[in-house]
């Protein structure tokens, strides 16, 4: 019998192995364990108490940011599956050069360059109650006053999630359709099938494990946000990431802690039942 | 990664150009330091050096202070001129203000000198982290004002509600942490900066005069109002709005009962409700965005803020209420662990502090100084005339850096010193159901 430290596998696991240990696991275990302390004004006081969770439970604050969480997880989701998988499709299946796709490709990553805050903060001037979208309208009399739900409203927050999340979408589905091997889809459209045939039983199941992945970034992306809800919105509605953000700021940790804890469960929750749906492992 | 965090670290500067800003060059240069002054002490003890100012004053010079406070009175401006003024070296770091009671407390070696605000003051000094100061070592005691040291500023006006900083403003004895009724030898903090906060309207937009906080609350302004979003300060403004509507009288805004929580943020919420809010803002250049894009027309504003939209050109007036103002102050005081020279050095730049020039700097910015006439000398007549006694421009005012503020002819929004500062309504203050109201103010914001 070969002894444990013989094994090279194990000092090849060894580096990544610490990695998890000390940037994920070591700091999820602190926050699991000031979950349960107690605090006053300025301090934290190390315990084991349940009213952080109890509160956090039973507050109908929770269940209403974790309603509009879902809200905007739900809707980015769909928004930029629809959108991701067009631009992948065309991508991937109607630009013939190879050199022209790759440029394509890199011109949807070019917006990326710039900083996530300011791509958000530019909608603000455009979106306003005497920006360029109302200006341009009430120009051409389309409208008589400024439309108001323009800015500061879920419709400001959905369309910054969107703008900053989708190509989060396009690359892994663009990914998978450039594996598809193109001869099943001339056996598809020999076989009779229709365009639409073609691309819902054939393209959408190869392209399975890439919509997985894209929707694990954007539902996890928008789950855990909380500068695009209060910028956009004005600070008008609340997310689950900007209570844990109020917290921590007036340095309640362990609530914020019990916050972080109960999202880190619900978002681990939707990707098990993701993964019900479509393992990964056997598509990549 | 919020603005206001940015803030925060771009504002953690180290003050001083060419000091090494290594903790641990500075560590050794401070116990360089005390084996110079043993060096130099015993020097003199053996009569080998007579003229021991001269080696006091010399030593002062190496001295390094560590101060902490807010952005708002962090100021480079100022850790130089100490620099060249006394020698010491001042090294400045900005937190907010939540950050600034924790690391007094539970830090208290990591700082020299604390800046904190006159309601943080009220939780912190009873934990003994800090020493009093003796009055009778600051040769400019007697020059501040004595809203510091009585409530009063004028023998007829009122006490204010909230935390009035000369309620925590004196200790009973030297190393007493109980704050004392009467003012006392013993001073907790010497007062840096302090304002008289109110509405911001645009005059241009609102279209009617505004004389009263519940005008925030009118229909006609529906969709175009604004309060800010950090509950501590929001839920006073708001308390401010609700008894000018006479919906809530409160015993002290300062420190609310559990229902009269409820009934504010009731309010608040049945007005969320119905649109009345345009945004909720957080960080001062919110504030300004929302203002100068005509987002909103009236809203809860801090001073530099309307300062900020009137150098865009944009019509902004920081409306006087007839309920009066909701005002702020801070100051410094010393960490319990200074003695010997550092000690000495604090004091002397505490001293330097109510000395005037300060004060100036910081009545040109729009806030209030400690000690009005002393700073009064560093000031032109202009100066003086429109930014203390509300009189009119005469030329054009410039802000420190020296941009035009203000032209000619202006007038400072709401007077005078007395007439701004001797109608504050409340303090700001730290609530006993703080937690209670913070967890309210979430259902408000998530309504």
């Amino acid at each position: 019998m070969r002894s444990f430290s013989f094994n090279p596998s194990y000092l090849q696991v060894t580096p990544l192995a610490l990695v998890i240990l000390l940037f994920l696991l070591f700091p999820v275990i602190t926050i699991i364990i000031v979950s349960f302390w107690d605090y006053d004004a300025f301090q934290l006081l190390p315990d084991f108490i349940f009213d952080n969770y109890q509160f956090l439970l039973t507050s109908d604050v929770t269940l209403k940011a974790y309603l509009k969480t879902f809200f905007y997880a739900l809707s980015t989701w769909a928004i930029t599956l629809t959108l991701g998988f067009t631009i992948a499709y065309y991508l991937a299946f109607y630009i013939r050069s190879s050199l022209l796709q790759s440029i394509l490709f890199i011109l949807c990553t070019v917006p990326f360059l710039t900083s996530n805050i300011i791509r958000m903060i530019s909608w603000i001037p455009l979106l306003g109650r005497n920006g360029l979208v109302n200006s341009a309208l009430l120009e051409l009399n389309l409208i008589d006053a400024p439309i108001e739900w323009l800015l500061y409203s879920d419709f400001a927050v959905v369309l910054a999630f969107v703008h900053l999340y989708t190509l989060f979408m396009v690359v892994p589905i663009f990914n998978s359709m450039m594996r598809i091997d193109r001869n099943l889809i001339e056996a598809s459209i020999d076989a009779g099938a229709s365009t639409l045939q073609t691309i819902f039983q054939v393209v959408v199941p190869l392209c399975k494990s890439g919509i997985a992945i894209g929707s694990i970034f954007v539902v996890t992306l928008v789950m855990g946000d909380f500068i695009t809800v209060s910028l956009m919105s004005g600070g008008l509605s609340a997310s689950v990431g900007v209570l844990i953000r109020n917290e921590i700021s007036l340095l309640q940790y362990p609530a914020a802690a019990a916050g972080a804890v109960v999202l880190l469960i619900t978002v681990l929750i939707m990707l098990s039942i993701l993964f019900r749906f479509i393992n990964i492992k056997k598509e990549l | 990664m919020s603005f206001e965090d940015k803030k925060a670290i771009d504002g953690t500067v180290d003050s001083a150009p060419g000091t090494n800003a290594k903790p641990a060059a500075g560590l050794s240069r401070r116990s360089f330091i005390k084996a110079a002054g043993v060096v130099g002490g015993a020097a003199f003890g053996s009569g080998a050096i007579t003229g021991f100012p001269l080696i006091w004053a010399q030593n002062i010079k190496d001295i390094k202070l560590r101060q902490f406070g807010t952005g708002v009175s962090n100021l480079n401006d100022i850790a130089q001129k100490a620099k060249e003024d006394l020698g010491i070296t001042l090294e400045l770091t900005a937190l907010d203000s939540d950050a600034v009671a924790q690391r007094v407390v539970t830090q208290p070696r990591s700082f020299d000198i604390a800046d904190i605000e006159y309601w943080i003051c009220k939780k912190t000094f009873p934990a003994g982290t800090m020493q009093a100061m003796d009055t009778s070592r600051l040769k400019n005691f007697d020059k501040i004002s004595p809203l510091f040291i009585n409530g009063k500023l004028t023998a007829e006006s009122t006490i204010a509600q909230g935390t009035a900083p000369h309620t925590v403003g004196f200790v009973e004895g030297k190393d007493s942490t109980t704050f004392a009724s009467e003012p006392t030898q013993w001073m907790t903090l010497v007062p840096t900066i302090y304002n008289a906060d109110t509405l911001g309207i645009r005059p241009d937009l609102v279209g009617r005069p505004i004389t009263h906080w519940r005008d925030i609350m009118d229909p006609a302004f529906k969709g175009k109002t604004s309060i800010l979003n950090i509950p501590a300060i929001g839920i006073m403004d708001a308390a401010m709005i609700c008894e000018s509507m006479g919906a809530i009288k409160y015993t002290d805004k300062g420190n609310m009962s559990r229902t009269e929580i409820d009934q504010t943020i009731e309010i608040l919420k049945k007005a969320k409700a119905e649109g009345q809010f345009r945004a909720f803002w957080k960080s001062f250049d919110e504030s300004v965005n929302l203002m100068s894009s005509g987002e909103v027309v009236i809203q809860s504003m801090w001073s530099p803020a309307v300062a900020a939209v009137r150098a865009k050109g944009i019509a902004c007036k920081y409306q006087p209420l007839e309920e009066g103002y909701r005002a702020w102050g801070g100051g410094i005081g010393l960490a319990k662990h200074l003695s010997g020279l550092e000690l000495d050095a604090a004091y002397e730049y505490i001293d330097w502090y109510l000395s005037g020039w300060v004060g100036a700097y910081l009545n040109r910015q729009g806030y209030y100084s400690a000690a009005p006439e002393t700073s009064k000398q560093f000031m032109s007549a202009d100066e003086w005339g429109y930014w203390i006694e509300g009189q009119p421009a005469q030329g054009d005012i410039l802000s420190p850096d020296g941009k035009v503020m203000e032209k000619a002819g202006a007038v400072r929004d709401g007077g005078s010193y007395w007439d701004r500062m001797g109608a504050v309504a409340c303090w700001n203050s730290v609530m006993d159901e703080n937690k209670y109201m913070v967890r309210k103010w979430n259902e408000f914001i998530a309504s």
